[in-house]
């Protein structure tokens, strides 16, 4: 029996503890400590190739911040459990403090104090008429309680309220950013210009899901890229504009639209969203093999390197025999430097060149290892071939050869559905609204007392200014200096 | 008139103006100094005649305004030389910073008693000021593209606005914590007789955070809410944007170390001094040096 009452009461200690101001406090600053390292490690979440780099320079050392889950801060367990923690006591608090909040509109102040000299204001004054004093006041929208010979009057009810609906926002604010990784879904796909985006799983080169949402659920819209215009300042080779064309059908096959999608606006689908995220070039290739029979014939998106979009990218052939791969670059404005080798100094198109390196062997496609298709693992490889070609130069590398035939513009769709946004947002303009409210409200209390003398004492919340003028006010207009 | 002479202007507006706070920064500097002499009829103790440097403080306050006049000049035509908001790296990031920290300050002047700051705000100002002409500048240019939006107005202003109080909470708090050492060990020196008292500076400190501390929230929302038109996610826990989110959170805890848990003085002074520098470091490190998508700084 005791130790049931005994482990009632710790908890209820530990309830008190975690629900405390001071641990509120405590909480709020590992918070923000607990945040810093997610900036200076890279994280997986935004940066998984840092992150690989990151295990290649320092194995041992990554393998120590990732059992500390660095990598991943943000939804590390230990980051989970500080704000988790946070939001438990934050609920703790508030919900009883509103509980109480509202069962106290319409209640009057508490009872005028029996010592009112040690208030923050306090002043004698000739008698008055304490019923013209509460007719001033509630002219002055306090809330009053009158007693005979007292009146205690309050004003700023609305501070206790603006600060629950600020905190009871946070929480809004933390459901819907868990309803959007639960139920949410977020992809990446690359498609050359002319080709045809069609949205299912298949189509992404990367796709996440939340937890709870069903994997045929995207909306089945499609999209083909019709036109795509980059714009660049030929002083400072910057970007200045993108404009990504399409025709749009919802569902596929319906009729098509066109549509127009910049950097800063996405074409919606309901609460799914398409993204110009990034972009680059595609050279165009044809392959034959030894017999002069075509084996390759199209575009190949190549990863950016810089700003002025040096690509990088690979080339696979698995059905010639032996299997060829191209390790190549390409540039889009070729230049030469002694120290820098060939580089590319202008982000569009004015003088290609499409380096090669040529290698036969096994290109590793069959293990199931998932491989970037950027780059070639050439550890089962031999290299046959060394090449810097022009536009519509071919090249003969013994068991076939490669022209270079073209190129055609790629962008990254980055396709988002987050469900929860909307009330993140609503979350968002609560917080503020109730922010305002609790830091522009000054709450106050006046007492007045009648004895031999009136006694007038007063207290402002967080000493605010102000108090001092009011009551001097309210005296000058009671006549009684 | 072209784009290039307007931003030259830009230039001659903002050389101006440090001209203009370098006057101010020496005025103070009198107004300071002069203040330790004492009348030559005074007996026993030491009073401070105040009246001999009231004027020179007045002319100092004079010329900060005038900077201030001159520096708004020169953050509006650089703006209009690359024809849209002069926030597009970071040379325009520290003009209009500055802007706002001396904008900060004459809103300060005209509520509190707080001519005292005016030293280290020119400071400040011209520090800045002369860092971003000489280090940071870069030739006027057109936005990045993903820059080019309404929330960039809105959501910019914001913070820099911010920033400015934050910083000047942060010079309040900082000054709290020198006079407290002196009077730790005994009386403040002379020059610091005329500086409020120690509950004045961190009542102030307190009331300025409290006033802006909304307004950051505010800068905080609209960039998730730009970042969610421009990128898809309103949160991305990029370097810049945990950095602005954990300004916040030390605000937030400096405020409820205020108010519900009633920590006043020293303690409070230097967890103001940590939320402001966390808002510094932001601004410098990763704007200099950090990743992530935030890097507009055209260095
Ligand atoms: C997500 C974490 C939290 C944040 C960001 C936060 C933020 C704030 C802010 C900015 C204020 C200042 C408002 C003012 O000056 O009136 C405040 C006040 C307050 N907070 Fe929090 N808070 C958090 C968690 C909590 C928790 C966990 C508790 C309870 C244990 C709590 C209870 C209070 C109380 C009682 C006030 C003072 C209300 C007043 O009398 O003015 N908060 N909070």
């Amino acid at each position: 029996m005791s130790t049931v009452l005994d482990s009632r009461s710790f908890l209820r200690w530990c309830w008190r503890q975690l629900t405390s101001m001071r641990t509120a406090l405590i909480l709020l600053l590992l918070l923000g400590i607990a945040a810093i390292p997610g900036s200076l490690f890279p994280q997986r979440s935004q940066n998984p190739l840092q992150v690989k780099q990151y295990f290649v320079d320092n194995p041992t050392l990554a393998n120590w911040l990732d059992r500390f889950s660095l990598f991943n801060v943000y939804s590390s367990p230990w980051f989970s459990a500080i704000y988790l923690l946070l939001f438990i006591s934050l609920i703790g608090c508030v919900l009883p403090r509103s509980i109480g909040h509202l069962k106290a509109i319409g209640a009057a102040p508490t009872i005028t104090p029996k010592y009112l000299d040690r208030m923050e204001y306090f002043t004698e004054i000739k008698k008055f008429d304490l019923d013209l004093a509460e007719k001033q006041l509630r002219k002055m929208r306090f809330r009053i309680r009158r007693d005979s010979n007292s009146i205690s009057a309050e004003k700023g009810y609305a501070r206790e309220s603006g600060n629950l609906l600020f905190h009871l926002s946070l929480v809004l604010i933390l459901i819907a950013v868990g309803v959007g990784s639960l139920f949410g879904s977020k992809g990446d796909a690359i498609v050359n210009l002319g080709d045809r985006f069609i949205n299912t799983p298949t189509s992404y080169d990367i796709l996440g899901f939340g937890k709870y949402q069903a994997e045929d659920s995207l909306p089945p819209f499609s999209l083909t890229i019709k036109e795509f215009k980059a714009e660049y300042d030929p002083a400072t080779n910057a970007p200045l504009d993108y404009t990504l064309t399409v025709l749009a059908a919802n569902p596929a096959g319906s009729k098509e639209n066109v549509e127009i999608i910049k950097v800063n606006k996405p074409l919606t689908f309901g609460s799914t969203k398409v993204f110009l995220q990034a972009n680059g070039h595609s050279p165009i290739v044809i392959v034959k093999d030894k017999s002069g029979k075509v084996v390759f014939d199209g575009p190949t998106p190549f990863l950016p390197q810089d700003a002025n979009l040096s690509s990088i990218g690979a080339i696979k052939i698995p059905d010639m025999q032996p299997q060829i791969g191209f390790v190549s670059s390409f540039l889009p404005t070729a230049d030469r430097d002694p120290i820098r080798g060939g580089f590319s100094s202008y982000p569009e198109v004015l003088d290609p060149r499409l380096l090669i390196s040529v290698w036969k062997g096994d290109l590793g496609l069959n293990i199931g290892v998932p491989q970037s298709v950027y780059r070639i693992d050439t550890s089962k490889m031999e290299r046959i071939g060394l090449k810097a070609l022009v536009l519509n130069e071919s090249y003969d590398f013994g068991e076939g050869s490669i022209t270079f035939t073209g190129w055609k513009p790629w962008v990254n769709l980055q396709i988002i559905n987050d469900p929860g946004k909307g009330y993140a947002l609503v979350g968002a303009i609560l917080a503020i609204s109730g922010l305002l409210i609790s830091l522009f409200t000054r709450q106050r209390r006046i007492w007045i007392k009648q004895g031999r003398k009136t006694q007038i004492a007063g207290l402002a919340k967080n000493g605010i200014p102000g108090l001092e003028d009011e009551i001097k006010k309210l005296v000058k207009e009671l006549g009684s200096e | 008139m072209s784009n290039t002479s307007t931003a030259l202007l830009s230039n001659d507006f903002i050389y101006a103006s440090m001209a203009l706070y370098t006057l101010a920064f020496f005025a103070h500097a009198v107004e300071v100094a002069w203040s330790v002499k004492t009348p030559a009829k005074s007996v026993k103790k030491t009073k401070l005649d105040f009246s001999r440097t009231e004027r020179v403080g007045r002319l100092a306050s004079a010329f900060m305004v005038l900077g201030f006049l001159l520096l708004t000049a020169g953050v509006i035509f650089r703006g209009i030389s690359a024809n849209r908001v002069p926030w597009g790296n970071m040379y325009e990031f520290s003009i209009t910073g500055a802007l706002a920290f001396s904008g900060a300050y004459l809103f300060a002047l005209k509520k509190y008693k707080v001519r005292w700051l005016g030293l280290p705000v020119s400071l400040a100002v011209l520090l800045t000021l002369g860092t971003a002409i000489t280090l940071l500048y870069r030739p006027s240019a057109p936005l990045a593209p993903a820059l080019k939006s309404t929330w960039l107005v809105i959501h910019v202003s914001a913070a820099i606005i911010s920033g400015g109080v934050f910083l000047l909470a942060n010079a309040i708090a900082g000054a709290y914590l020198i006079l407290d050492r002196y009077e730790q060990k005994g009386v403040r020196p002379i020059w610091a007789q005329k500086l409020p008292s120690l509950e004045a500076l961190d009542n102030l400190s307190y009331r300025l955070v409290a006033l802006v501390f909304p307004l950051w929230t505010f800068a905080v929302i609209a960039g998730a809410i730009w970042a969610e038109s421009a990128w898809g996610r309103y949160w991305g826990w990029d370097p810049k944007e945990t950095w602005a989110f954990i300004t916040w959170v030390a605000y937030a805890a400096y405020l409820h170390a205020r108010v519900t848990v009633g920590w006043r003085g020293r303690k409070a002074a230097w967890l103001c001094l940590f939320a402001g520098s966390t808002f510094l470091f932001n601004y410098i490190y990763i704007n200099v040096w950090g990743t992530g998508r935030h890097t507009y700084s055209g260095l």
